[in-house]
């Protein structure tokens, strides 16, 4: 493939956030606007080209046809920083099957968005947002930082994007930077998912020390034999030497390897918003609404998800890792549901629901094992990274739409708005039971196949995570009834009542909606597997469907199913169960709508340990002893200048005594020591 | 007799403490570039004899004499340039009359 | 052994220079320091003769005696009115001086006298001809001097400035 096409995709986006940002003042917004839009659909159109060449052109490039392996494919890949020989920092364009998928997402999605904020960003009278085209250039330099990370060839490379992803939704969620809570909420998410990133640099630091190596395409060469995971001829020799010399240097208790990979996920956590350092994320709702949609749904917080999945040949190798990755993906997947239960901003309640299924993809992958279902995990992960991407973007456009048209972040001053929003309401409803699992939206499969591959895991896991799944419908259908049924909605006097938005805004949900519904029948087995094997020998649109393991997927539809009918009854009509369940638990309630205190613990050992503890007494040692140090040095120099300055009295005669007293006795002294 | 280092010494020291007791007694300023002139000289002495007497291939001290003899007639012709100067705003060269540019 | 031609010269020498440096500092007219400083530096110039550096004498000659004196004549004449003495001195002040000059002789005399065992070194050596000397002064090489000509060349253009500057009638 020639590397044309690739370099458009990642520098038209980074050409127009340099046009918008440094002439964009000069344009109109609409010019702006449209300019951005244009730009993002022209990439889009590249990207799926792209796409659809890695995997159905079927040239030996990119497929094994005997062998029905796809293979990871270099398109280009410049030095860029060529420190040393060994030590080169390259940039360049890696094709397989998750980083052509995740150009699909990310820049459908972006386009979505893009088209989006022109209406979103501009009010009822028409009149635009400042800063509009401020937020277009933003808009595209995320696009460019998310491209570059997941076609990255090198983890150095990654971590560059990484960092620019981070810094733009720094940009972003910080865009009304004129709002307190917005300014706090950007500090916020980059301090955190910086403090993660650190993690991420000391496991690229170990693992390049120990390996020799950056490039992905090092780490990654696996291949079965007989059923059994092995490491390929392919594979750098540091890598082999992890592996095969049992003296591999051991810190304490596990292995090298153990150790990068854990920090590599600690870098993961933070940007997929995992527990314990899911804190950034509810709060990076301040931003615009699209922002919410493009960079904290659907493909800046799966981030994390893709950069163990890009390493997870190297995660097999390390079960240990794995467990790690399922047990924190678990127990994030739980919590962030109980919280979404309870929150009244309905953009908060999908930031957890989020988290949770952000979570449900890590579980997912830490569970995939090539024995079991040839790794049925990874893809399920990566199938519902793609089919979450697009219901959780429509859910989040459609509560933008909502938030435009009322003015308000929280359900409480929506309700019974299905007659007034009637497009927004059906594509909401299609997001929820997508989300929920309701064959045949997209969720449904990808959700089926990620439980099927937790109970060979393991069955506590299984049961946990279709708990969770239960819960998940139940607290979308909440919100969904709370929204749009509930009561009667009021329209105050002097206000026009709500009605759909204009078609800028409404367009994007009618296509993510209608991608929500058919997403689930791709037959991802095909595409996207952990060591590129194809699944099924024949593909049709009923793939999925005739693969499904009905015993698991009955089970978890019909869970499903229960928590919408419990969300239906307590929700649909205003009634007292709802709050009779509250004083039932309040307890319960109590902590989940203060979402576990999490962010008051933060807040302890910030303040009370690290400030208290840590930052004060050496605050204290600089003032006063460092600076008292130099402070009382002046102090002494002025005083002593004070008292010796009348023997600068200009006459040169006295000066000339002083130095000849001084010379006679300086000449004295020599003269009687070399006696 | 032979003259010896030291019988060059001497007198070269006696100048140069001519010149000290003149620069501390004396209170016109030229009578103490006089006296100024000739410390300088005694030290131009010194390093001629030194090179003579003590490192006799050699033509470092004569140079260091060249260069400071140099340097004596550009600080002279400076120094005169600033006394000028102060007679023609006081009418005088006494050097206790110029101790005002202390401030 | 020297000759006793040479001692003879030597005492004139010696003499002149002892004899005009103090009635340089003590003489009361202040054209007369500047006439007994000219002798005492003639009989420098004589004392570079007489040590076999003829170059050197020349330069004494032209540039102290010849410029430095010069310039001190014309000052002299500038600032203060033929005939005038300057205000004899109070007999403390001259004590004063008198002692730290006499201090001043007393210890480096000491310390000279102290180790004249060591300083029983003659005179030898010849005469450095013109050659070796324009050499050492043009060349960059150890025991050359270019780099110290170049500065003092500068400094003197920097004096003929500054002379100038500082002495212009405004």
């Amino acid at each position: 493939m020639q590397p044309v096409i690739p370099i458009i995709i990642l520098a038209l986006p980074l050409a127009m956030f340099l046009f918008l940002g440094l002439c964009g003042h000069k344009l109109s917004h609409r010019m702006a606007g449209i300019l951005g839009t244009a730009g993002m659909g022209v990439t889009m159109t590249l990207a799926y080209i792209t796409a659809f060449t890695y995997f159905f052109s079927g040239s030996p490039e990119f497929i094994d046809a005997d062998a029905h392996t796809r293979l990871q494919a270099v398109i280009f890949n410049y030095d860029w920083l060529a420190f040393t020989p060994q030590l080169v920092i390259r940039l360049g364009f890696l094709l397989d099957p998750i980083s052509a998928l995740l150009l699909v997402v990310i820049t459908t999605i972006s386009f979505m968005v893009h088209l989006y904020s022109n209406g979103y960003m501009r009010d009822h009278h028409g009149v635009w947002e400042k800063g509009f085209q401020r937020f277009y250039a933003f808009l595209s330099l995320f696009s460019f930082s998310m491209l570059g990370l997941v076609v990255a060839t090198n983890i150095f490379q990654m971590y560059i994007f990484w960092e620019l992803v981070g810094a733009s939704s720094y940009l972003l969620i910080g865009f009304y930077y004129t709002k307190p809570s917005a300014v706090s909420a950007s500090k916020k998410a980059f301090i955190v998912t910086r403090f993660a990133d650190l993690g991420f640099l000391l496991g690229i630091l170990v693992l390049s020390f120990y390996t020799g190596t950056f490039n992905f395409t090092d780490f990654t060469s696996t291949e079965v034999a007989d059923g059994v995971y092995q490491i390929s001829e392919t594979t750098s020799a540091g890598i082999r030497d992890l592996i095969a010399n049992s003296t591999v240097p051991m810190f304490m208790g596990a292995s090298v390897l153990t150790w990068a990979l854990v920090l590599i996920f600690i870098g993961g956590m933070g940007k997929s918003a995992m527990l314990p350092l899911h804190i950034w994320l509810p709060d990076a709702m301040e931003g615009p609404t699209p922002v919410s949609a493009l960079i904290h749904a659907a493909t800046m917080v799966v981030a994390g998800v893709y950069l163990v999945a890009r390493l997870f040949p190297l995660y097999l190798m390390e079960p240990a890792a794995l467990d790690i990755v399922v047990v924190v993906g678990a127990l994030t997947a739980l919590y962030a549901a109980m919280v979404a239960c309870t929150q009244l901003d309905i953009k908060r309640v999908l930031a957890f629901s989020t988290i949770s299924q952000i979570a449900f993809m890590m579980v997912s992958l830490g569970v995939t094992r090539p024995e079991f279902h040839h790794g049925v995990g990874y893809m399920a992960g990566m199938f519902h990274l793609f089919t979450h991407a697009m219901f959780k973007a429509l859910l989040f456009l459609c509560a933008g739409a909502l938030i435009h048209a009322i003015g308000s972040n929280n359900y409480t001053d929506m309700h019974g708005l299905r007659k007034y929003m009637p497009i927004t309401h059906i594509t909401f409803l299609i997001g929820c039971l997508a989300i929920a699992g309701i064959i045949p939206f997209a969720g449904f499969f990808s959700k089926d196949e990620i439980l099927t591959a937790t109970m060979g895991y393991s069955t506590v896991w299984y049961i946990w995570m279709s708990l969770v799944a239960g819960l998940t419908a139940f607290y979308m259908f909440r919100l969904y009834y709370l929204i749009f049924w509930w009561k009667e909605h009021k329209v105050h006097e002097g206000h026009p009542a709500p009605h759909d938005q204009p078609w800028t805004m409404t367009l994007p949900l009618v296509i993510l909606a209608a991608i929500s519904c058919v997403a689930g029948f791709v037959p991802m087995g095909n595409l996207v597997t952990w060591n590129g094997h194809e699944m099924f020998d024949n593909v049709n649109f009923f793939t999925n469907l005739s693969a499904l393991n009905w015993q698991v997927a009955g089970m978890s539809l019909a869970i499903a199913i229960v928590g919408i009918l419990v969300a239906t009854v307590m929700y649909r009509k205003e009634n007292r169960y709802p709050q009779m369940m509250k004083q039932a638990l309040p307890r319960l309630w109590d902590w989940c709508f203060h979402r576990f205190y999490w962010d008051e613990l933060y807040q302890f050992i910030t303040h009370k340990i690290i400030f208290g503890c840590i930052s004060k007494p050496i605050a204290w040692f600089d003032r006063n002893v460092v600076d008292g140090t130099m402070n009382a040095m002046a102090f002494v120099t002025q005083r002593l200048s004070f008292a010796i300055r009348g023997l600068q009295s200009g006459n040169v005669q006295f000066y000339v005594w002083m130095y000849l007293i001084g010379a006679l006795l300086l000449g004295l002294i020599t003269a009687i020591c070399l006696i | 007799m032979e003259l010896t280092i030291l019988y060059y010494l001497i007198p070269s020291l006696f100048m140069f403490c001519c010149g000290v007791y003149g620069f501390v007694t004396r209170r016109n300023m030229i009578a103490m570039l006089i006296s100024l002139e000739l410390m300088l000289n005694s030290v131009d002495i010194n390093f001629v004899v030194f090179n003579r007497f003590l490192f006799p291939g050699e033509m470092e001290g004569m140079f260091f004499s060249l260069f400071a003899i140099a340097l004596a007639a550009a600080e002279t012709a400076l120094a005169i340039a600033i006394i000028i100067n102060v007679f023609r705003v006081s009418e005088n060269i006494d050097v206790r009359d110029v101790n005002k540019m202390k401030h | 052994m020297e000759s006793v031609g040479s001692i003879i010269v030597y005492a004139i020498i010696t003499l002149t220079i002892i004899v005009c440096s103090v009635l340089a500092v003590t003489t009361r007219k202040i054209l007369r320091a500047a006439t007994y400083l000219l002798f005492a530096l003639f009989a420098t110039a004589a004392l570079y003769f007489k040590l076999d550096y003829e170059f050197l004498g020349a330069v004494q000659i032209a540039v102290y005696a010849g410029g430095i004196v010069v310039l001190f004549v014309f000052s002299i004449l500038l600032t203060s009115h033929p005939g005038q003495n300057s205000t004899p001195l109070v007999s403390r002040r001259r004590f004063m001086g008198l002692i730290a000059a006499v201090a001043m002789f007393g210890v480096a005399a000491w310390s000279l006298i102290s180790r004249a065992e060591l300083l029983t070194a003659t005179a030898s050596g010849d005469n450095p001809v013109m050659k070796e000397i324009g050499e050492a002064l043009m060349g960059t090489d150890h025991g050359q001097y270019l780099l110290p000509f170049e500065a003092i060349s500068v400094l003197l253009l920097a004096c003929i400035i500054g002379g100038v500057v500082i002495a212009r009638k405004r």
